[in-house]
């Protein structure tokens, strides 16, 4: 077995243990919402990575947390049921919108542009619809009665959720390891490079983005639908919206969008900062980390394009004290 | 094996391709020449296609193939280059062409693509090594692996567009050997495209020629080349006129010398 594998065990090994372990519920519940937005995070890069850059995602996970929910308060569909239903939705809505912008070519900032109504759109009709919805204030999920609990998917033990999310996040992680190393992705990259030359080696160009772009936006309905099932309530502004989807682009920017791990380390740091901010300044801080995020966003970009992550691999792998240009100087010296 | 009847191009009142038929037989390299905006490329895009055409039919092997989108008509058999080459720069040489194996052959098998891509990177002159960039390639390397990413789709009928600009004497020849190769041990059907006549005259079996969207001659390369209306197209109406001014100026320089 080779070390990088068994790392992997040992880690994974490490993570199953801590709950058992370690029994603060606030770190619990912190580590929880790492997991299901570094899932979410994880899900936008799938697109993110190809230059795919959509603002809809909001949409999606809003689609989720709320298809799921509705299900469950007006029609009792156990959210086993209304999960997939809340998927299949977004998955719907995904296609619908993306269809014709890669059927007639809309690429770049008119694609994000495109994306950016989808959410705005979602958010409109959660917040118009308040007579089932709660609108702008919030939705809650019933209680399930005690004993149903698995059957409503609610559970109180955080422990439990912490499992649930570990291992939805793990999954995640292993849709982004099965496309980086199929040839999708090569087609991606080919595609995200030049349209026309990628139509011309035969990659039937909208069926490749359509495939990625439904396997992200399903991915994020299960984020919103986790999210609404362990929060227990939901409001539009939390799970949906153009300030959801912004968050996505942060946090995965940050992170590192060309690496499995990026957007998980984009939750780390997103989550942390709302935290401190929340607990250093209380309420004179509400909105705060948005502006933050702004602030990051734009250094990032122009300074760190390839994430927290990606730029400490390159590192690793290539010091930059002792970058090739200057191995080789040191060579030729060695020579002299 | 290639019949076109008819074809026309039109982009707002400008006829790019005019009403032009031509076939192309089993195994034969056709030249296609004719001077810059004289429609070469837009029937390449038409036939690969890149553009649904105005009007006309294309039969390939007996089927219509105009207006199919690109994807279709590589799995059918047609494969081409780009005038200027066009890479994934993201991915390795080696990745470049499997790409093409994979999805050009319609078969989507790895296996058979990475063979596709030995075969096509051997036969071009490139290496196979799994992770050579594409930035270590020259102009003549870029050209080299255009036609490699063609080969791996496994075509029947070949579109090389203007495959030798930007390169020098040696390499161009080199290049049209490449071509007559390909036809010859591959028994791939081709029609090259081309700005520079000398060197495709040499190669090609038959040759055609283009001005403003429409056909002014076919035939033999020796019949064109001799051809009245090819000389003036390529040399101007003024041809006799000019070639007088050019022997008097070195008649000069001789006296001056």
């Amino acid at each position: 077995m080779n070390r990088q594998v068994a790392g992997w065990i040992v880690a994974l090994a490490v993570l199953v243990a801590l709950p058992f372990v370690h029994r603060d519920p606030y770190h619990l519940h912190l580590l929880v919402l790492i997991l299901i937005w570094s899932f979410a995070y994880t899900s936008w890069s799938i697109m993110g990575r190809f230059g795919l850059v959509s603002l809809g995602h909001g949409g999606f996970m809003g689609i989720g947390a709320y298809v799921t929910a509705l299900l469950w308060n007006h029609l009792g569909v156990s959210p086993w049921i209304g999960i997939p239903l809340s998927m299949v939705t977004a998955g719907v809505l995904a296609l619908i919108v993306a269809y014709p912008c890669f059927r007639f070519r809309i690429t770049g900032h008119y694609f994000v542009l495109v994306t950016l109504a989808l959410s705005g759109i979602v958010l409109q009709v959660i917040t118009a619809t308040r007579d089932y919805t709660g609108g702008s204030l919030g939705y809650t999920p019933h209680r399930a009665q005690s004993g149903k609990g698995l059957y409503a998917l609610q559970f109180d033990d955080k422990t439990t959720w912490y499992l649930i999310a570990l291992a939805v996040w793990l999954v995640g992680l292993l849709i982004w390891r099965w496309i980086d190393r199929s040839m999708s992705r090569h087609a991606m990259e080919a595609i995200s490079e030049d349209e026309d030359a990628a139509a011309a080696a035969g990659v039937n160009v909208t069926v490749e983005k359509l495939k990625i772009t439904l396997i992200s936006a399903l991915m994020t309905a299960l984020a919103g639908a986790l999210y609404c099932q362990y929060q227990m309530f939901i409001s539009p502004d939390t799970v949906s919206g153009i300030a959801v989807s912004l968050q996505m682009v942060f946090a995965v920017i940050v992170g590192g969008v060309y690496v499995a791990l990026g957007p998980t380390v984009g939750a780390v740091i997103t989550i942390l900062l709302a935290e401190i901010l929340r607990i250093g300044f209380g309420t004179r801080a509400v909105g705060w980390d948005n502006l933050v995020y702004g602030l990051l966003l734009v250094l990032f970009i122009i300074f760190l394009p390839k994430g927290i992550l990606g730029s400490v691999i390159d590192w690793i792998k290539a010091p930059p004290k002792m970058s090739r240009g200057h191995e080789q100087e040191t060579i030729k010296a060695a020579r002299r | 094996m290639l019949a076109v009847e008819g074809l026309v191009k039109r982009f707002g009142g400008f006829r790019a391709v005019n009403n032009v038929s031509f076939r192309v037989e089993q195994g034969e390299i056709l030249g296609l020449i004719g001077p810059n905006g004289s429609g070469k490329s837009t029937i390449f895009n038409m036939l690969s296609g890149t553009l649904p055409p105005t009007a006309g039919s294309i039969l390939f092997d007996g089927h219509q193939i105009a207006g199919l989108a690109p994807h279709r008509i590589i799995n059918r058999g047609i494969g081409r280059t780009f005038q200027i080459p066009r890479p994934f720069r993201r991915l390795s040489i080696f990745e470049n062409v499997v790409l093409a194996g994979f999805y050009g052959q319609g078969r989507h098998s790895r296996a058979r693509a990475e063979e596709a891509a030995e075969r096509s990177l051997g036969m071009v002159g490139l290496p196979t090594d799994r992770n050579a960039g594409v930035d270590g390639l020259g102009a003549a390397g870029l050209k080299k692996l255009e036609l490699a990413k063609a080969l791996a789709t496994g075509p029947k009928l070949l579109l090389a567009d203007e495959s030798l600009g930007g390169l020098d004497e040696k390499e161009m020849d080199q290049a049209a050997d490449m071509l007559r190769k390909i036809r010859d041990e591959l028994g791939i059907t081709i029609i090259w495209v081309e700005h520079i006549m000398g060197v495709l005259m040499r190669v090609v079996d038959r040759v055609m020629v283009l001005d403003h969207g429409e056909k002014i001659a076919e035939g033999l390369p020796a019949d064109v080349a001799g051809d009245r209306r090819v000389i003036e197209v390529y040399l101007g109406t003024d041809a006799d006129a000019s070639l007088a001014a050019a022997a008097a100026a070195q008649a000069r320089r001789r006296i001056e010398a």
